[in-house]
């Protein structure tokens, strides 16, 4: 392994955390100073979690003691290919939500708070890189919290009223799932006496008839529940959806979304293991039949709304199913699908999410009615909203076809076939909440003529959504690249290598 | 040259053609000569792999690997040459006529109808040439969503209604394909198209491999099938072009290209026979046939008269399908060009009637025949192709139909194509009688008529001159095609 390489972990932590500190203080001494040196930190990440995804490509893994010292004393962060993943993908998305945001976040965020936004928009990102990174339990909490905090925070930061109230309704069922996780973590403790993920894993199976780790799985599950909002544990997402900034949405939606449910599925598998939760405490039909509910019943409260922001909110929790229907399903197929979608969820729901936010911040409009004949005026808006839509739905050769189209095969091999007929009729159910808007933006009459042609959003805003648009394209058609990184870390939740 | 080069080209000259269409949107005479420089280069790709075809060879290419047991790949076989040659010729004068149609209507947002169209197209020729299931249903899925703006194109509250209807019976049947594909692979392994198929090896139960056929029955739903047809009547409301691209270029084309490949190389003839498949099919297309017939009777609409008439004429390949004998097989597969060089002659001619009268009634056209004698008498001939009466192609593949019901000793499927020519007689003749030979019902009444532009003319007589030439020389290249494409799928040889 290569030296430098191997540092590179704490550095993808303690950087940005150092970084922030710089921004808030130049910021207060000039306001332009903060924005770029978040960016900088942001793409720094990104840069990072590329390298190390490189280097854990062929199967290696990094172990990083803090402080040097070995678990179970210190802490330990550990880079796999699951995580590397996940971290490439979330950092992917928090740079070009950042970038989204230099003009983005003028539409919610007075100047006044321009430094703290984008400050604590940083310890968001770094709060989600530590909860992927770390290879310990009571440190993936920490970050937890982190990122938590900073996000309540976000989601209340903005100029709309409702967005203090849903930023605290946010916090109250936030702090409620942080209790069951903490809560489970310390039964862990007591019944193993360590808090690093591997050796859990190792002395865990000794335990396994214990009430005390029944109770701390069970915990542990409800509160990753409520944070992923895994239906119907999903109240607090839609108002906070669509009452919060436009770029904080975004980021909610794509990186803090995905980290969580990335944290449930290696809580579940690297440290529970797979055969805990399919023969010592069998839930995984229990999480197939709650994900086949969550799918069907987002779709439906989805197709419901008439609030744009609202609508793609509902669409998460129903997208979020598609990811615990791989954990209910269980097998290579249907993990590798999940873990895909991981990312092709994040990819489509960032780009609607972003043009959603550039229609708010060219019109003023946040009903779908409203949209009528937008095509005419934002027609390179519109058209990505179609392609990641598309995605969003399934058809071929989106990315989020490629995804569902694993998640479908895991389950038909497992010989779940209601499972299988169920998720494709969710993808039905997306085409439709997802035609309602299409519909509108291309073939309703222009409504106010006043507003004229051209509304266009700016570059900075305009760049992000066409990469995103065009990844959920390409990501389809070269799906052979995700899958190289995807297919391995689901042999590795599964306990193959 | 690069071998495969072909087919990619012909996949990419529409995509490449679609992007200039946009960028070249503003102005219509460049954008209109891109349209139709893609459609004639695509004719000249196409042909140029006819020689290789009809010499009993494949040309193939894989592109990307996409899934397992199913990369996206391209492989051009006689069965796939024939819709080739049909949805690349058919757009050309498709092309041609929309300029004439969408210019004399005044049609708002043209740029986007063209930019759809050559989307579309490329995806038609995806699914001729396409090699494995999984392409096949990328390429339908794509030409399910790309037609849908086409449909609604005049974006009234109708057209919108029908374009739901459109949709969710597509998606819907695409759905069943994923299922149907995924299956497929789970069994066996491998989404490839064999001639003779493969799914006979796989070892399944008859009852799962049953509902396997029902779920592909269900995704070519684009075959229009009797009791799936309405989203085909519904799309009506779309420009008279995309009646003609749907129902003659490219959609109900797939639908039936789709039932044709997967019974003979996923599924191959003998086990289609052991499996009681033929007798289904059978069923389900007389059933068709009979009933679309009658509906297309009580239809004033003119354009919705042609549409049940397509329906029933969709379900004459799969009756062919049904015989699983090479007469039938043949006149199925010979159906597909000769019925759509005819129906699109006749969509043409309700479209030169919509632009040089403005009426869709038939009950309005009466005597329209002395103000436009070419459009009339076009009409007359496609019907009469419809029909089946000489010197028109519609006649080949009937009589290879007939030979097929004979063969098999079927004498109700016999019946069933007897009954059906009769019907096919009585609701075009009405057509033909109140164009030519009905006086006006006031002298007044056909003032404003006049014939339809030149550029729409010229398809319509090009197609039924087509129709006529298939009549006299139909092994030019469609016989010889449907020959060595019943020889791959049979291999051992049919009855």
């Amino acid at each position: 392994m290569n030296a430098v390489i191997s540092q590179l972990p704490p550095l993808l932590i303690v950087v940005p955390i150092l970084g922030a500190l710089l921004a808030l203080l130049l910021g207060k001494w000039k306001r332009s100073f903060a924005y770029p040196i978040t960016l900088a930190m942001i793409g720094f990440q990104f840069a990072v979690s590329l390298v190390l995804m490189e280097s854990v490509m062929d199967g290696e893994v990094i172990h990083y003691y803090l402080g040097g010292w070995p678990p179970p004393l210190g802490i330990e962060l550990v880079i796999d290919s699951f995580n590397s993943f996940v971290l490439v993908v979330i950092l992917a998305l928090a740079l070009l939500t950042a970038v989204w945001a230099r003009e983005g976040a003028d539409l919610d965020i007075v100047p006044e708070k321009r430094v703290s936004f984008f400050v604590v928009f940083q310890l968001l990102v770094t709060g989600l890189c530590g909860m992927a990174v770390t290879g310990d339990l009571f440190n993936l909490y920490v970050f937890l919290e982190i990122s938590s905090i900073a996000a309540y925070t976000l989601v209340a930061a903005g100029r709309n009223p409702r967005s203090l109230i849903a930023g605290f309704n946010y916090l109250i069922l936030g702090s409620i799932a942080a209790g069951f996780i903490v809560l489970g973590i310390g039964y862990l403790y007591i019944a193993t006496g360590t808090l690093n993920m591997g050796e859990l894993a190792v002395m865990l199976p000794a335990h396994y008839g214990q009430a005390t780790v029944y109770a701390a799985f069970l915990f542990m599950m409800i509160g990753f529940s409520i944070k992923v909002a895994f239906f119907p544990l999903h109240l607090w997402l839609p108002d906070a959806y669509t009452e919060a900034p436009a770029a904080v949405t975004i980021l909610i939606a794509t990186a803090t979304s995905k980290v969580t449910a990335y944290a449930m599925l290696r809580v579940i598998f690297s440290v529970f293991t797979l055969q805990y939760v399919t023969e010592s405490f069998p839930v995984t039909e229990l999480v197939l039949i709650i994900a086949a509910v969550a799918i069907i019943a987002g779709a439906v409260l989805a197709i419901a709304q008439d609030n744009l922001k609202r609508m793609l909110a509902y669409s998460s929790i129903s997208q979020m199913g598609y990811i615990m229907f791989a954990l209910g399903v269980a097998n290579q197929a249907a993990l590798a699908g999940g873990i895909l979608h991981i990312m092709a969820h994040a990819v489509m729901k960032g780009c609607l999410f972003m043009v959603a936010g550039m229609i708010i911040y060219r019109t003023g409009f946040t009903a779908i009615r409203q949209l009528s004949g937008l095509s005419r005026r934002m027609p390179v808006a519109c058209a990505a909203f179609a392609l990641a839509g598309a995605s969003m739905i399934g058809i071929p050769p989106t990315i989020g076809f490629m995804s569902k189209y694993y998640l479908v095969l895991g389950a038909v091999v497992a010989g779940e076939y209601l499972a299988a007929a169920v998720l494709l009729a969710g993808s039905l159910l997306a085409a439709v909440y997802i035609w309602k808007v299409i519909e509108v933006m291309y073939f309703g009459d222009v409504h106010d003529e006043d507003l004229g042609g051209g509304l266009e959003a700016p570059v900075s805003m305009m760049v992000p959504v066409i990469i995103l648009a065009a990844s959920c394209l390409l990501l389809g058609i070269f799906v052979e690249l995700p899958l190289e990184v995807v297919g391995p870390a689901a042999a590795m939740l599964l306990g193959g290598d | 040259m690069i071998p495969g080069i072909l087919p990619l080209l012909a996949i990419t000259i529409p995509l490449a053609a679609a992007g200039l269409i946009i960028a070249t949107g503003r102005h219509m005479n460049l954008r209109d000569s891109v349209t139709l420089g893609a459609a004639a280069s695509m004719v000249m790709v196409v042909l140029a792999m006819l020689p290789e075809i009809l010499a009993g060879g494949r040309i193939g290419i894989t592109l990307v690997p996409l899934l397992p047991g199913g990369d996206l790949a391209l492989r051009v076989d006689a069965l796939g040459m024939i819709f080739g040659l049909v949805a690349s010729i058919l757009w050309l004068l498709n092309s041609l006529y929309s300029i004439g149609y969408m210019r004399a209507l005044k049609e708002h947002d043209q740029t986007r109808f063209y930019f759809c169209f050559a989307i579309a197209i490329a995806a038609a020729i995806g699914i001729a040439f396409s090699a494995n299931l999984v392409t096949l249903y990328v390429f339908y899925e794509v030409l399910t969503l790309i037609t849908y703006p086409l449909v609604v194109h005049v974006g009234t509250p109708e057209a919108m209604q029908a374009g739901r209807k459109y949709l969710a019976y597509l998606l819907g049947g695409g759905i069943c394909l994923l299922a149907a594909t995924i299956l497929t692979y789970t069994l066996t392994g491998t989404t490839e198209f064999i001639p003779g198929g493969f799914l006979a090896g796989a070892g399944a139960a008859a009852l799962s491999l049953q509902v396997i056929f029902l779920l592909y029955l269900g995704g070519f739903v684009k075959a229009a099938w009797m009791p799936f047809h309405a989203w085909l009547p519904a799309a009506m409301v779309a420009p008279t072009p995309v009646s003609a691209f749907l129902h003659a270029v490219a959609v109900v084309t797939a639908g039936v290209f789709g039932v044709v490949r997967v019974a003979g190389w996923v599924y191959g003839v003998d086990l289609m026979a052991d499996l009681g498949l033929g007798v289904l099919l059978a069923v389900i297309a007389s059933f068709t046939i009979i009933t679309a017939s009658l509906f297309a009777l009580a239809q004033d609409n003119l354009k919705r008269r042609l549409a049940y008439s397509t329906v029933a004429q969709l379900s004459y390949i799969l009756l062919g399908v049904s015989m699983l004998s090479t007469a039938g097989l043949t006149g199925a597969v010979i159906h597909i060009p000769f019925h759509a060089f005819q129906k699109i002659a006749l969509f043409f001619c309700a479209g030169a009637v919509i632009v040089g009268a403005g009426r869709e009634n038939i009950s309005d056209m009466k005597g329209i025949g002395r103000k436009m004698p070419v459009t009339a008498v076009m009409c007359a001939a496609a019907a009469a192709g419809i029909c089946g009466l000489p010197p028109f192609c519609g006649l080949v593949s009937k009589v290879y139909l007939s030979i097929g019901a004979v063969q098999a000793g079927e004498l109700a499927l016999l019946g069933v194509i007897i009954v059906s020519a009769v019907l096919n007689v009585a609701y075009f003749f009405p057509i033909i009688h109140t164009m030519i030979i009905a006086r006006p019902s006031d002298d007044r009444a056909l003032d404003t008529v006049t014939e339809a532009p030149l550029i729409m003319l010229v398809p319509i007589i090009l197609a039924v001159t087509a129709s006529v030439a298939f009549f006299f020389f139909p092994a030019v290249p469609f016989l010889d095609l449907a020959e060595i494409a019943i020889a791959d799928m049979s291999g051992a040889g049919l009855p």
